[in-house]
């Protein structure tokens, strides 16, 4: 029998009204979480937004994200063959779905100054 | 919904990429004048291929054994199969002891002998131990945290993040600046550049396998090709031949067991457990001596025989190696992989190759410029330093060398240029930006596709029909992807995102196709099945243009080749 990983995503952007989705995405032992929202973007619904950069080596520090209530790397969180809540960071300003803005203040294109 | 309104940029410098290279040059331009401007597509010093280097930097600083930049570059050269542009690749190596002095006076921490010697490890290809590292796999990380920290100490230097540059400007055939887009608000940006340089690093995302971030799609080369710019050596992609395969590791790069192999040897097994370098003229019997594109071609053709591991490659292994030595050489890595569960003591590894670097790219002169006036590039974004095949430890000198000189050409050439910026001229790239079709075809999924095609068709081994094959299907991703992004800008729009790397990797994919395809012969990374043996007529770098939205191949003796004659 093949197991299923459920990820409960909180979605929507700022000033949206947040919804859940759910999505089963079948169990390969030793998968991260970041795969199973990769492979999500693929075969489901590319416009789930979450940040990585290096995929796999914890070295870019991008997806850090909110699983069950606790801060955690994306890429190092197992995906488990169970339901899964995945939030964005609640102290963080919500980009969309699961991207905060996470960037040092001075690196905001906002914050530049302009011609 | 009306666009939000664009946000207007200016500076004297335009880096665009803040990796190894692009961190370098903004902090060379800033010290010779220069008001910079560094962005990066994702957060800066995050992305791109520096803070994944888990290995080493070749430089002859003669601190474990007497050695010479002459050394350095003769290997560099042999590495390059013929192919090298010699004046890039002297640079490279005359350069990098300066380089690598100036990241130790900046705190890098590179590994140290008791006397205070820095460290140097022997790599395979060079002739003595060359090169300088991070204990442990921190290489990368660390010189990316130590640019960091240096570009932020000049505080005028302006860093931008999120920022996604989709299209270069040029006017009266200089470059003007750029156009791009903010991934957080989806706002369309300008930025009117007396100089730009491109530090976008490499291609390795259109292969599925691969050892670098998800930003590198090839960007860079896209930018300047369409600004008109020359491409070279683009078929030469390097496949490092021990990424990880299995068991699945998480929280490690794919890359991590070069400092393994180099520290402690290891020994490659098929799937009878027996050393099979030996088949291919190299002899290891567990120490560290094979070239990577012989690496790759012995595993590879292992697999094809049927005598590789389950997973589909071959077997690493350090089961000969006393546990206490594993111990002493990797503290902390072995217990991470404990918690992987894997004991190397115990059982081997499995590894394959795995697309990591690329040789090819933006052609330049000594001096960093390409074709286009004030337009310079840096790091992996350039072509010709490493010919055919690059020597292991050279990437990180290259990114910093030329992003140190490239940031310092391009400050002395904006002392004197005058903005070349007109809105017109960046009519056409903001009007892609405004471009709100419906939403194609799932641009995630086209990704994957791409990354199988090139995976299946244009790997390390290629034949005729099977890069006509890739080209057909990379046409038809291309079609499919439609004339504009779907649907309106918005904050964080992935599949926004997606179309524009899109747009940049199917150019790059047809770029490396293409040249594949004309190259009728093998050598280094490029290996052609219906032409296996190395052909002297064939010393030559193909540069690519664009004409009409297509790539176009010209052949030029290699300038290596004319030096060796002379």
């Amino acid at each position: 029998m093949s197991l299923v990983a459920h990820l409960l995503v909180r979605r929507g952007s700022a000033g949206e009204t947040a919804r859940w989705d759910r999505f089963a995405v079948p169990f390969e032992r030793g998968q991260s979480v970041l795969d199973g929202l990769r492979r999500i973007r693929i075969e489901t619904d590319p416009s789930l937004a979450f940040r990585f950069s290096c995929i796999n080596a914890n070295a870019c520090k991008e997806c850090v994200m909110l699983l069950d209530g606790k801060v955690v790397y994306a890429c190092t969180a197992r995906l488990e063959p169970r339901e899964m809540r995945l939030e964005p960071l609640p102290n963080k300003a919500l980009l969309r779905d699961l991207a905060t803005e996470i960037a040092a203040p001075d690196e905001r294109l906002a914050n530049q100054r302009r011609d | 919904m009306a666009q939000a309104e664009r946000i207007r940029l200016r500076c004297d410098v335009l880096v665009i990429g803040a990796g190894g290279a692009g961190m370098m040059a903004a902090i060379a331009a800033d010290a010779a004048g220069a008001d910079v401007l560094l962005v990066d597509r994702s957060l800066i010093g995050r992305g791109g291929a520096t803070v994944m280097a888990q290995m080493t930097v070749a430089v002859a600083l003669g601190e474990e054994v007497p050695d010479d930049v002459r050394h350095h570059l003769a290997d560099t050269l042999a590495a390059g199969r013929g192919l090298c542009n010699p004046h890039l690749a002297a640079l490279l190596c005359e350069h990098g002891p300066a380089a690598i002095r100036q990241m130790d006076a900046w705190h890098v921490g590179w590994a140290r002998h008791p006397d205070g010697r820095i460290r140097q490890a022997h790599a395979p290809g060079h002739d003595r131990p060359r090169c300088a590292y991070v204990d442990f796999l921190a290489t990368g990380p660390a010189v990316s945290r130590t640019l960091r920290a240096q570009v932020q100490r000049q505080a005028r230097i302006r860093r931008v993040g999120d920022l996604c540059i989709s299209d270069l400007v040029t006017a009266d055939g200089a470059a003007a600046g750029a156009v791009g887009w903010s991934v957080s608000s989806g706002a369309p940006v300008s930025i009117a550049a007396k100089c730009v340089i491109i530090a976008a690093g490499g291609l390795t995302r259109l292969y599925r396998r691969n050892s670098a971030s998800a930003n590198m799609g090839g960007d860079g080369y896209a930018l300047a090709l369409r600004a008109g710019a020359d491409l070279v050596d683009m078929e030469f992609v390097q496949f490092f031949p021990i990424g990880h395969l299995a068991p699945r590791l998480i929280g490690m790069d794919p890359i991590m067991w070069d400092p393994f192999r180099y520290k402690l040897g290891g020994r490659l097994l098929n799937a009878d457990m027996r050393e099979f370098t030996d088949d291919y003229g190299v002899s290891e019997d567990g120490t560290y001596r094979i070239t990577r594109d012989l690496a790759t071609y012995a595993i590879c053709k292992e697999v094809e025989a049927g005598r590789g591991s389950p997973a589909g490659g071959v077997y690493l292994s350090f089961q000969h190696v006393d546990p206490a030595l594993l111990s002493a050489a990797f503290g902390p890595v072995i217990e991470r992989l404990a918690k992987n569960g894997i004991d190397l003591a115990r059982m081997p590894v499995e590894v394959a190759p795995i697309a990591h670097y690329h040789m090819g790219g933006i052609r330049v002169s000594p001096a960093l410029e390409t074709g286009i006036a004030n337009l310079f590039a840096a790091g992996e974004a350039v072509g010709g330093a490493n010919g055919a095949n690059r020597l292991s430890g050279n990437a990180i000198t290259e990114a910093l060398v030329f992003g140190r000189l490239a940031g310092e050409a391009a400050a002395r050439a904006a002392r004197t240029a005058a903005s070349a910026w007109h809105e017109s001229a960046a009519a056409p790239a903001l009007a892609l930006l405004a471009h709100e079709g419906a939403r194609g075809p799932n641009p995630a999924a086209l990704v994957a596709a791409l990354q199988a095609v090139m995976a299946r068709d244009v790997g390390p081994f290629r034949t005729a029909a099977g890069l006509a094959r890739a080209r057909a299907e990379i046409a038809a991703l291309t079609a499919s992807l439609g004339a504009g992004p779907g649907g309106a800008a918005r904050p964080f729009d992935s599949a926004r995102l997606d179309w524009f790397d899109l747009r940049n990797m199917l150019l790059v994919a047809d770029c490396v196709a293409a040249a594949a395809q004309a190259r009728r012969e093998s050598r280094g990374a490029h290996q052609r099945e219906d032409f296996p043996a190395l052909k002297d007529d064939w010393t030559v770098n193909q540069t690519i243009r664009l004409a009409d939205g297509h790539p176009v191949l010209a052949p030029v003796p290699a300038s290596g080749a004319a030096m060796a004659a002379q």
